[in-house]
């Protein structure tokens, strides 16, 4: 195993660059092709060199999502069916939802309008049941917390940062959290589910998220983010001196 | 067409060209990615007053399902040229000439977008040509590598174009409009240089056998050249990222 | 807009891609024929009689029909001494169980300008010969490319179809009259058309790293990719166009270049014969054998 490399560990790199020559283990064979015995990235994202040097694997920073079965996501409904109501993922294709999935029970069609449960511009969080490449997604909201979204603001990021706010085993995550009070949700379509104690924390969850995304390719973001989120609320008046709203 | 009403002199006395150029000189080139808002990649791309915007949307469901392709995506390419573009005012229509050249673009990145990862789905390319100063179809090409870089596409390397003209007698790159009008050949070529494909290449014009092997070689090392600054632009949308206090 | 095909001219069963592949690998093809040889060319010349000069070319299977026609006209703004010459391509529904009518699509548009481009970069037509009064009236010739029947190579069949009718072709007899009109007798012709060279594309289509000359619609339907070549007949490279969806390496397209500028004085060649053995049937004019 391994072999020759020719970028640093968290390098930047574009399509068609070379990475290393020999025999590695790669992590996200979409980013990362071989041929021969070389190593190509085809995405513009950092080089993830592992410690033993012996895996490859590269960060995209340009991106969109496209489903894989379990992903955690939250749609927008798009249509109203008979049986099922069809949702904007972010991806390239729309997915499904059944009713009987939701309900957790046969629906009559002639009886019931399925838009009494959810309808046009709803929001659902959801897990990807089944994707493969014959056809549409299909969601599933049997689970802790799954289904209609009825409170909280849901903002969009690029779906290739949804690991950045998630952070290494969720310290960025459990950071936002923690520092705000507010409990958040992160998709793996890129959307994120924010439900905060008031408007202010809720305003600056949001700038930190978008801080993260610009910042996302530069070390040392997890404290850099604390630091962010102590200052805005000191800004806002939400901590020492003088209360404010 | 035959001798063309009042021919300037291409190349003077000092072997200079019609802008002061040396043969084997590129004009300026200026490239920029995330030029557009709503695209998912875009790039603005200038070869001296050839300005031309390229934008990438998908991979996204095709417009028409019958479209759609079970084992990759479809690619859809526009070249277009507005109607300002040129010394008269162009027909907004579709001409034979743009028809031609939207197939010639789309089949110069086909072999380098990894379509098979996203069946079912179409990658739309649109370029739009905003200013006309000779050489629009490998800005066109260079440009929409870019954008689809941008947008997170996959490809196995970058697509850079440049076309080599034979001008008084004497071969030179990166042809303007009057080098382009006025000479006696228009070789246009486009290549994937890590991998050594070259996906672009057409003859407009008389060469003899010598003269198109130096033509392909001086095109090549043009290509070289626009190459890494296709890569500096895409890198450099990220280097410029400062932490903000 | 341009679109990945979805619809392919032609599916060739699985297994008959594997044999084709293998054989191509030796050097040999699915028909018996070498990589480098073209399939059987048959001109049939001054075909429609309509035409002031016309020719149908048999390329195996491929039938391509060109028919030539002089009309008086204008010049282009920018060059007044100078004839014109438009060339478009058809490709006819009866020629393919997937070609619709309607417009020209992208692979009619691109045949139609690769042989334009072949023709007037080269200067095949003597243009400045075809003027009646500078800036007004000119001759402006126009090339009809039908394609009938669809066996692979439509651009060399054109091509060849394209060279030999222009050879044929006659000049109306045509007169400036004191109005400054220009009266035709289409009935008489007084003359060739006035052709200083000889062109002819040779297409070869690339399969993995083997070079198909010639390719029929069967191979078409598995090369990566082809790359056309006008040849002139003092071999120079009068055009070229890189057409399909795969890649060449920088020794391939040298290799193609080599081989082209072979076959392409062998082509011209075979129509020269034509046109030298051709006899005009007895019509009211009084020239005989070209």
């Amino acid at each position: 195993m391994g072999g020759r490399l020719y970028v640093k560990h968290r390098e930047l790199v574009v399509p068609g660059e070379l990475i290393a020559e020999g025999d590695f283990k790669v992590q996200t064979t979409t980013y990362l092709i071989k041929a021969g015995k070389k190593y190509f990235s085809t995405v513009v994202g950092l080089v993830d060199i592992s410690e033993d040097e012996e895996t490859l694997s590269i960060i995209p920073l340009e991106g969109f999502y496209y489903p894989s079965p379990d992903d955690l996501v939250i749609g927008v409904v798009r249509n109203v069916g008979i049986t099922s109501w069809e949702i904007d993922i972010r991806a390239p294709f729309p997915a499904i939802l059944y009713a009987a999935d939701l309900l957790g029970r046969p629906v009559n069609p002639a009886k019931e309008d399925l838009s009494q449960y959810l309808d046009v511009g709803d929001m659902v969080l959801a897990k990807v049941e089944v994707f493969d490449r014959t056809r549409d997604p299909i969601l599933t909201t049997k689970g802790k917390g799954l289904g209609k979204i009825t409170k909280g603001a849901v903002i969009e990021i690029n779906p290739v940062k949804v690991p950045r706010v998630i952070g290494k085993k969720g310290s960025m995550h459990q950071t936002l959290e923690e520092e705000t009070g507010c409990k958040i949700v992160i998709a793996r379509n890129g959307r994120i589910l924010i439900d905060c104690p008031n408007e202010t924390l809720e305003k600056i969850v949001i700038l930190a998220i978008r801080k993260i995304e610009r910042e996302a390719h530069i070390p040392g973001l997890t404290d850099r983010i604390k630091e962010f989120i102590l200052k805005e609320k000191v800004r806002r008046g939400l901590l020492g001196g003088s209360e404010r709203g | 067409m035959g001798q063309k009403e009042g021919k300037p002199k291409l190349i003077d006395e000092n072997g200079r060209r019609v802008d002061g150029r040396k043969p084997d000189e590129l004009r300026p080139i200026k490239m920029q990615v995330g030029v557009l808002y709503n695209a998912n990649g875009s790039a603005l791309v200038e070869y001296g007053n050839t300005k031309v915007l390229a934008a990438v949307y998908g991979p996204r469901e095709p417009q028409q399902r019958h479209m759609a392709l079970p084992y990759r995506a479809i690619i859809r390419c526009r070249y277009h040229m507005a109607p300002f573009s040129t010394h008269e005012r162009k027909s907004p229509a579709p001409s034979r000439r743009e028809i031609e050249l939207s197939k010639v673009i789309r089949e110069a990145l086909e072999p380098v977008v990894m379509t098979e990862m996203f069946p079912r789905t179409s990658i739309d390319i649109f370029v739009e040509v905003l200013n006309a100063d000779g050489g629009t179809r490998t800005a066109s090409v260079t440009a929409a590598s870019l954008a689809l870089a941008d947008a997170g596409i996959p490809m196995k390397d970058l697509v850079a174009g440049v076309a080599v003209g034979k001008v008084d007698g004497v071969l030179v790159l990166d042809i303007n409009e009057v080098e382009d009008m006025y000479g006696e050949a228009d070789m246009p070529v486009a290549a994937a240089p890590s991998l050594g494909m070259i996906t672009l290449l057409q003859l407009n014009g008389v060469l003899t056998h010598e003269e198109f092997k130096q033509a392909l070689d001086l095109a090549l090392k043009g290509i070289r050249q626009i190459y890494e600054m296709q890569r500096e632009t895409l890198k450099r949308k990220y280097l410029e990222v400062k932490v903000e206090e | 807009m341009s679109i990945t095909p979805t619809s392919p001219e032609y599916i060739l069963p699985k297994i008959k891609v594997e044999t084709l592949a293998s054989l191509v690998r030796k050097g040999m093809r699915l028909s018996g024929r070498g990589l480098e040889d073209y399939r059987d060319i048959s001109i049939e010349l001054n075909y429609i009689p309509n035409a002031d000069g016309s020719a149908l070319v048999k390329l195996g299977n491929t039938q391509v029909l060109v028919g030539i026609k002089l009309e008086v006209g204008t010049p282009y703004p920018d060059a007044p001494n100078e004839g014109t010459m438009v060339v478009s391509a058809e490709f006819v529904p009866t020629a393919s169980p997937v070609f619709e009518p309607g417009p020209p699509d992208e692979n009619a548009i691109e045949l139609a300008r690769v042989i334009d481009r072949s023709i007037r970069e080269l200067k095949v037509i003597d243009f400045s010969k075809l003027v009646f009064i500078p800036g007004k009236k000119v001759w402006n010739v126009w090339i009809d490319i039908y394609v009938l029947d669809h066996d692979g190579n439509l651009i060399d069949a054109s091509s060849i179809a394209t060279l030999a009718a222009l050879l044929v072709s006659k000049m109306p007899k045509a007169e400036v009259t004191n109005e400054g009109e220009v009266k035709v007798d289409k009935s008489t012709h007084v003359g060739p058309l006035p052709i200083n060279h000889k062109v002819v594309t040779v297409t070869i289509g690339k399969l993995k790293d083997v070079l198909l000359v010639d390719p029929d619609l069967e191979e078409e339907s598995v090369l990566d990719t082809k790359l056309v070549v006008a040849v002139s007949d003092d071999g120079r490279i009068a055009g070229m166009q890189k057409s399909g969806m795969g890649y060449l390496t920088k020794d391939e397209v040298l290799r193609i270049i080599d081989l082209a500028l072979r076959k392409g004085k062998e082509i011209i060649g075979i129509v020269e014969e034509y046109v030298n053995k051709y006899v005009k049937p007895q019509s009211t004019s009084s020239e005989g054998k070209d």
